[in-house]
């Protein structure tokens, strides 16, 4: 994985000037790679600006929505120094069918009550994605036309995916090795 | 890949985007109880909410749909998922890389060696690790099956929703006998957890060529069986054709993979225009429809079959001689007749099997081409033996995006077959 | 006319008139000819949730058959099946479903639990699915396997045939007072007693 920051941070400003090597994305978003594949890491109100500008770009399809919670995590690594990294983070994976190529999005959403702008205006396949990233992780989506849960019951009380919310096993007996389970 | 024509031809996709006036029923369930119409108003009278779920006998699982409807016609529905959530992500974390397999492939349980892969392809980018060409060709093999016996699936459930009731006992019929070779090859007839990061659980049996070539010989035969009873006729046809049209800007707009994006006319197979494994080296065909109807999916997976039967006739002859997983003593089990020998080997062994191997801190995202469209992993690794998020991208959870869509302006039996070529597996949506 | 072979015991019974009559009758309790019929024509409820559900379909189809047990008829509403085979996982937002179709069938009703997941939550050990649907409905024979082979699940519903068969559950309903425990109050209606339709007591 390598990280370029070609330029020194901006004031309070999270958005820093960065040499972007791939393909024309005017918009200028800390990025990263990972494995092969473009990551860019927008800030929440910098996604739809740039979701736009990678739709124009022939990024035709979100391919997949989903949020990761990082509080017993120990650390990551692979974020560029502009962007602060915060518990939950979604992740918005496009696709460009015309030059077979990905490129993923972390947006930091926050740490208490996580908040992104919803991606249903320009990708109307992000409603149920996004449905079930506020059931399961309690992330909400602005302008979003339903925001319900879409998995659990409706009368559920928590979010299952967090990691301060267990697991929710029943003990059983003589299963009692300490190390995996 | 997308020719240019194509992009004249995408069509509009305003209706998706709608939030008012739109095919998607976003009401919830005390709203839609608490609806009861005019009396006075005779038009009205027509109109109402009804529920069709989640059991049905309709054998594609436990699906609820509202579908408001006015008479017989579906104006606006609203598909109600989550009768099988499994939390089978929450579990992912509590479960070893090496047992990661077991979780996953008991998402999409109709094809589950294609879960089992992206999962594994997904943990070797994350080890950084290569498997033997004789690994992937054995997986190609396995998925190109499980594919043949989804599609089968397929047919015999599409079938029986249209009323060709036999035609489920036709197609379980074919499914058998692959899924006797399954039992061969990985000693479980479903739900395998034969694909696993490194290579594959064991080596194909001796003879395996053998009873390849049968299934070569015997699916033809039988697939021209299914042209008879159910392609050519008549009355088949005027149930599909026309029925559950989508645009492929549409198909695009609502992220649908697999063949509803194919069928619109839109050429998308990952295994041709973003290449995994050794699809590269085999010859086939990308099976795209015209109309976007339900005639054309039917179709398009009727000749998908035939496509996978192409590539498992080429894999007869490429398969290669070598090792069926990677010889990286810290990811693969040593074989057991070792333990008796090494101390090392030994150890290897109790800590593969009781704390698992360590994964470098990372993270990736990789797809594959199931039988319903792409199938993603997502893994974020943070050292430890056990994945700190697993998310696997399932298509069918997007592709039922498509289906208010798909039914509106239906009548309630196009519905049925709308529901069935769309081809959802609960376990898939729901995880 | 061909000479058709004579196999066995028999006698011609062309000329019989009385004489007949115990080649022509077979005799047995009511008690065992409704056993019998209970165990060989009970149909089940479509209730495949997850994987099972194929192994349940693949039980059914042309391989495994179980119209030979006249089970093949997989009746789409509760109250014209006997038998409910949960076959799958039950998820929390499915269990009042599945105990709603339970109740909506008609006694005598059997529950065959297939499947590790519907016995005791298979390898899902989490909030989301119901630790065995036991906790739900009464079960009968539980299907071990994940998920059980056609051969399994034909081994289960030949042991709840045969209990049915012996009485063996039907005693047991009794002493445990299991089941609906529908009292059915005397017939006769007296002439001048009138009948309010529509109208049910109790629940």
């Amino acid at each position: 994985m390598t990280e370029e920051n070609a330029a020194p941070p901006e004031e309070t400003d999270q958005e820093t000037v960065e040499e972007v090597d791939l393909g024309p994305l005017a918009y200028g978003v800390p990025v990263t790679e990972s494995f092969g594949q473009t990551v860019l890491h927008p800030a929440p109100d910098q996604l739809i600006e740039t979701a736009t500008v990678l739709q124009q770009d022939g990024f035709c399809m979100v391919i997949d929505l989903t949020v990761v919670d990082y509080l017993t995590h120990p650390g990551r690594t692979d974020l560029p120094a502009a962007v602060t990294p915060q518990r939950f983070e979604v992740v918005v994976a496009l696709i460009n069918h015309q030059q077979s190529t990905r490129i993923r999005l972390r947006v930091q959403a926050g740490n208490n009550q996580p908040t992104v702008p919803s991606l249903f205006d320009l990708f109307p396949g992000t409603e149920a994605m996004e449905r079930e990233a506020w059931d399961l992780f309690g992330v909400t989506f602005t302008d979003h036309p339903d925001h319900s849960r879409i998995l659990m019951p409706d009368d559920w009380e928590g979010h299952p995916l967090r990691k301060d919310h267990a697991v929710g096993d029943i003990p059983v007996q003589f299963s009692t090795t300490v190390g995996n389970r | 890949m997308t020719s240019d024509d194509l992009t004249l031809a995408l069509g509009d996709p305003e209706r998706v985007h709608r939030r008012e006036q739109s095919a998607v029923l976003r009401m919830n369930e005390s709203d839609a109880e608490a609806l009861t119409g005019d009396p006075e108003n005779p038009e009205d009278d027509h109109r109402m909410i009804l529920n069709m779920g989640p059991q049905h006998p309709s054998t594609h699982g436990v699906l609820r749909l509202m579908l408001e409807m006015e008479g017989e016609t579906v104006m606006r529905s609203k598909p109600v998922i989550g009768y099988l959530h499994t939390g089978m992500e929450k579990t992912a974390e509590d479960l070893t890389y090496l047992q990661g397999p077991t979780n996953v492939t008991r998402m999409d349980y109709a094809a589950p060696l294609f879960s089992e892969l992206a999962f594994s392809l997904t943990v070797e980018k994350l080890l950084g690790i290569e498997v033997p060409p004789r690994a992937t060709w054995i997986r190609m093999l396995m998925c190109e099956l499980n594919r043949v016996s989804s599609h089968l699936l397929f047919q015999a459930t599409n079938g029986m929703d249209l009323g060709a009731v036999s035609m489920m006992i036709y197609g379980w019929r074919e499914r058998e006998e692959i899924l006797r070779f399954f039992e061969k090859v990985t000693g479980l007839r479903m739900n395998h957890n034969y694909i696993r990061p490194g290579g594959v659980a064991a080596d194909l049996h001796d003879g395996w060529r053998q009873d390849v070539r049968e299934l070569l010989d015997m699916l033809p035969a039988r697939l021209k069986e299914y042209d008879t009873l159910l392609t050519n006729q008549p009355i088949f046809q005027e149930r599909l054709q026309g029925v559950g049209v989508l645009n492929p800007a549409e198909a695009l707009a609502l992220s649908a993979t697999g063949p509803i994006l194919r069928s619109t006319g839109y050429s998308w197979d990952l295994r041709r225009h973003a290449p995994y494994m050794f699809y590269d080296q085999v010859d086939f065909d990308v099976v795209v429809g015209t109309w976007g109807d339900c005639f054309d999916r039917y179709a398009i997976r009727q000749n998908e079959i035939r496509e996978s039967l192409r590539i498992i006739e080429q894999i007869l002859d490429l398969m290669p001689e070598g090792d069926y997983r990677v010889q990286n003593k810290k990811v693969t089990p040593p074989p057991r007749v070792r333990i008796d020998e090494s101390m090392e080997a030994l150890i290897h062994h109790f800590k593969i099997f009781t704390e698992g191997f360590h994964v470098p801190q990372g993270e990736a995202y990789v797809a594959v081409e199931s039988p319903r469209g792409e199938l993603g992993c997502y893994i974020v690794s943070d050292g430890t033996p056990k994945p700190y998020r697993m998310h696997i991208r399932g298509p069918s959870f997007v592709n039922l995006q498509t289906l208010p869509h798909l039914m509106e302006g239906g009548l309630i039996a196009d519905g049925v077959a709308v529901i069935s070529s769309v081809d959802p597996i609960m376990g898939e949506v729901d995880r | 006319m061909p000479q058709l072979p004579i196999l066995g015991n028999t006698q011609n019974i062309a000329n019989d008139g009385l004489e007949g009559l115990e080649h022509n009758f077979v005799t047995a309790r009511i008690e065992d000819l409704v056993k019998w019929s209970r165990a060989r024509s009970c149909w089940p409820a479509t209730f495949g949730l997850a994987c099972c559900a194929l192994e349940m379909m693949a039980t059914g189809a042309a391989h495994y058959d179980l119209a030979r047990y006249g089970m093949e008829v997989f009746r789409a509403s509760p109250r014209q099946a006997d038998l409910m085979i949960v076959a799958g996982r039950v998820s929390q937002k499915m269990a009042p479903m599945l105990r709603q179709i339970y109740d909506q069938m008609m006694e005598p009703k059997w529950v065959i639990s297939m499947g590790v997941c519907a016995s005791s939550g298979g390898m899902f050990n989490n909030y989301a699915i119901v630790q065995g649907v036991d906790q739900i409905v009464p079960v009968d024979v539980y299907a071990p396997g994940c998920p059980p082979g056609p051969e399994t699940l034909m081994h289960a519903i030949l042991t709840l045939h045969e209990n049915i068969q012996s009485g063996e559950l039907t005693r047991r309903r009794d002493a445990n007072q299991g089941g609906a425990a529908i009292d059915l109050p005397p017939l006769a209606p007296a002439a001048n007693q009138s009948v309010t339709l529509g109208e049910k007591e109790g629940a």
